[in-house]
């Protein structure tokens, strides 16, 4: 039996692979002098205002500070992996209706524990990140829908745009912009989170509940009526958010549904427009849903850490900090006060701040972690309606029917 | 007895990477397909054994029945065209003429231009709105077409521009296959009296057996896991209508806020599964004609 001793060795070998692995990322006890913090935003750069806000705010905990970017839509896997390998970060800014998930995975502490304080925030935006009654983070600033208009197009179609008040108003305003010979109204209806985020600011705006989707029957109606009345093209059926600003840009669309983010791709659009509020059915302002990052802390091994993460984490969300930040982004601050004097720097801001008071946060309700589960088939909805392969009523009831 | 310890060195690093890049994994999928995983149970562990409830869950998804016939449909003409096309390229450049060879490195630009760059090109000439078909068909008075956005297109769409990336590979492989073809087979087939077509059923096509199924065959596991070409182009929509099991896998496990690593795990096991039982098949066609 002479070669027996291999295979152990072979073992002890491959052992020492897993084992070298496994050091490499074991988590370090006591508090570290260098944190890590999470987000979502590559498009900053280590000389940026949020980096250096960052690296401030590190320096005031009195600790190094280690910054990592993610693609938004990465970061959720990422967090949770690194969570289970206990190498969460120690400080993580992450999309609003993400919080609930990493609450149900036990990722994140709570403020009462993490020395964070939403208290100046609007309830509004707080309260995606509430879950049974504890508050997970602080949101760094908010963004949401509004419709964005081409003055040109408009004034070519006859149409004012302070006349457009409700639904039926704005039909009418795409009837003569059609009639005028441009093209109405561009938004996305891909079949991701995007689509909903998208139709949610018509489906809230007849009144209708997440809960019980077919109620929102007469918004899906009204996409789908634009679509068969060429008031919108085809291709939102495939749009995210990026190509509709992108056919809005080409100056043939009257309106855009689209975010607070692109303002400033408008200015560099090459026409003059104009931002109204989304109409609800009957007059007013639908909510939109609230977009925009929280401010956590994961948890981890050690009191010590999480306070000083906490510390960090408070100081990021400063109002005297969280401007510098907001404008990066251009996100309108959560505080109150902030976004007053976002109003008096940027007048043309006020109908954001508008929006943002009306918003709603899509986990918000008390939804939590159905919210991902209610959202899939309801972006499935839209899109079997505005394709033509189910009818709007059916496509919604067989979209409650699957939410588990 | 010491060259037999050698030998077993030898084995050691190329087992010791089959075990951590390929055994685990694999391991860690089934496991994961097995229990019930909620993102608290992903993060904190004691995830239940749940036997075989995510692949009941899979199996009876809607979903499902859709996936499977796309991947079956996406697969088998992709396969098809992808292999004509290229044999009859292959043929053509066999010939050997004047800028062949340049012509013939042309033909290789989709198989080197990253996918996300072919597949972004193809969705922007696809596009309802702006896409330059639609335009073309526009010129020649056709109406347009919602390529990647009704459901009856969708699945044509990326499968035209997967068989336009997997053209070259088909090729190159059957180009190679027929330089290995003895120069005096044609010509006694020639002297024979047979006419073109006759030499290329019966002379060609029967020689070339051996580089063809193996040819099909990587193009088999190639195109059931394509994944990028699909995501990109439609996102597996509108409504699910071009959704292929890699896609779903996807969607399950990252395509939404709240990750269900069960079922998406198992969805995947079913992939491998697939292309592991067109594995065996091709061991054992190519067994029968080694005997024969």
């Amino acid at each position: 039996m002479f070669p027996a001793p291999v295979p152990t060795r072979l073992l002890a070998a491959v052992g020492l692979v897993v084992s070298v692995a496994a050091c490499s990322s074991a988590p370090t006890a006591g508090t570290p002098d260098t944190f890590s913090v999470w987000d979502p935003y590559p498009q900053f750069t280590a000389e940026s205002e949020w980096v250096r806000t960052i690296e401030k705010c590190g320096a005031e905990a009195g600790v190094k500070i280690q910054r990592q970017a993610y693609d938004t839509t990465d970061l959720t896997s990422k967090v949770l992996l690194a969570a289970q390998q206990r190498t969460a970060p120690h400080v993580l800014v992450v999309d609003n209706p993400v919080v609930s998930t990493l609450v149900e995975a036990g990722v994140l502490k709570p403020n009462s524990e993490a020395g964070l304080d939403a208290g100046q925030v609007s309830p509004n935006l707080v309260a995606a990140g509430t879950v049974d009654g504890q508050t997970y983070g602080v949101p760094i600033g908010a963004n949401t829908l509004a419709l964005y208009y081409n003055k040109a197009v408009l004034a070519g179609a006859g149409v004012d745009p302070a006349s457009v008040k409700d639904w039926e108003s704005l039909n009418a305003a795409l009837a003569k912009v059609k009639a005028a010979g441009k093209k109405g109204i561009t938004f996305s209806a891909i079949g991701t989170e995007e689509g909903s985020f998208q139709f949610l600011p018509w489906f809230w705006g007849a009144g209708a509940s997440l809960t019980d989707l077919p109620s929102g029957r007469a918004a899906l109606e009204l996409w789908k009526s634009w679509l068969d009345n060429g008031y919108a093209p085809n291709s939102v059926v495939g749009n995210t958010q990026t190509t509709s600003w992108q056919e809005f840009a080409t100056g043939e669309y009257a309106f855009a549904e689209n975010g607070t983010w692109q303002l400033g791709n408008a200015k560099k659009a090459g026409f003059e427009y104009g931002v109204i509020p989304i109409p609800g059915r009957t007059g007013g302002t639908a909510p939109a849903p609230t977009g925009g990052e929280f401010v956590t802390v994961p948890v981890q091994d050690n009191k010590d850490t999480e306070a000083k993460a906490g510390r960090i984490a408070s100081c990021l969300t400063a109002p005297d900090k969280v401007l510098a930040a907001d404008t990066a982004l251009t996100y309108i601050s959560a505080v109150p006060s902030v976004q007053q004097q976002q109003v008096s720097a940027q007048p043309e801001l006020a109908v954001w701040v508008e929006a943002v008071k009306n918003a709603k946060g899509r986990t918000g309700d008390n939804l939590g972690t159905r919210y991902p589960r209610i959202s899939q088939p309801l972006w499935g909805a839209v899109q079997a309606a505005l394709t033509g392969a189910k009818a709007p009523e059916a496509a919604l009831r067989d979209a409650q029917a699957s939410v588990k | 007895m010491r060259s037999r310890l050698a030998g077993w060195a030898f084995l050691v690093p190329l087992v010791a990477y089959l075990a951590v890049c390929y055994a685990y994994p694999l391991f860690t999928n089934v496991d994961l397909s097995i229990r019930g995983y909620t993102v608290r149970s992903f993060v904190s562990g004691g995830a239940p054994l749940v036997g075989f409830a995510n692949y009941a869950t899979v199996f009876g998804d809607p979903t499902f029945r859709t996936a499977l016939l796309n991947t079956v449909l996406f697969t088998v003409i992709s396969l098809f065209f992808q292999y004509t096309i290229g044999l009859a390229a292959a043929l053509f450049f066999a010939r050997g003429f004047r800028l062949s060879a340049t012509l013939r490195a042309l033909f290789l630009v989709p198989w080197l231009l990253p996918l996300i760059v072919s597949a972004s090109t193809w969705a922007w000439l696809l596009n309802s709105e702006s896409g330059l078909v639609n335009a073309a068909l526009k010129v020649v008075g056709l109406g347009p077409v919602n390529w990647l956005t009704s459901p009856e297109w969708s699945l044509v769409s990326v499968t035209i521009a997967n068989i336009w990336i997997g053209i070259p590979f088909n090729l190159v492989v059957l180009y190679s296959g027929l330089q290995n073809i003895s120069r005096d087979v044609y010509e006694a087939s020639a002297l024979d009296g047979a006419s073109g077509w006759q030499t290329f059923w019966h002379v060609t096509f029967p020689l070339l057996r051996p580089v063809s199924a193996i040819t099909l065959l990587l193009g088999l596991v190639y195109t059931l896991k394509v994944f990028d070409v699909i995501w990109i182009m439609t996102k597996g929509g509108p409504s699910g209508s071009s959704t292929t099991l890699a896609t779903w896998s996807y969607e399950l496990g990252f395509g939404n806020v709240l990750p269900r690593f069960g079922p998406s795990a198992a969805v995947g096991n079913v992939l491998i599964l697939i292309a592991v039982v067109a594995g065996l098949l091709y061991i054992r066609v190519q067994r029968r004609q080694e005997l024969s």
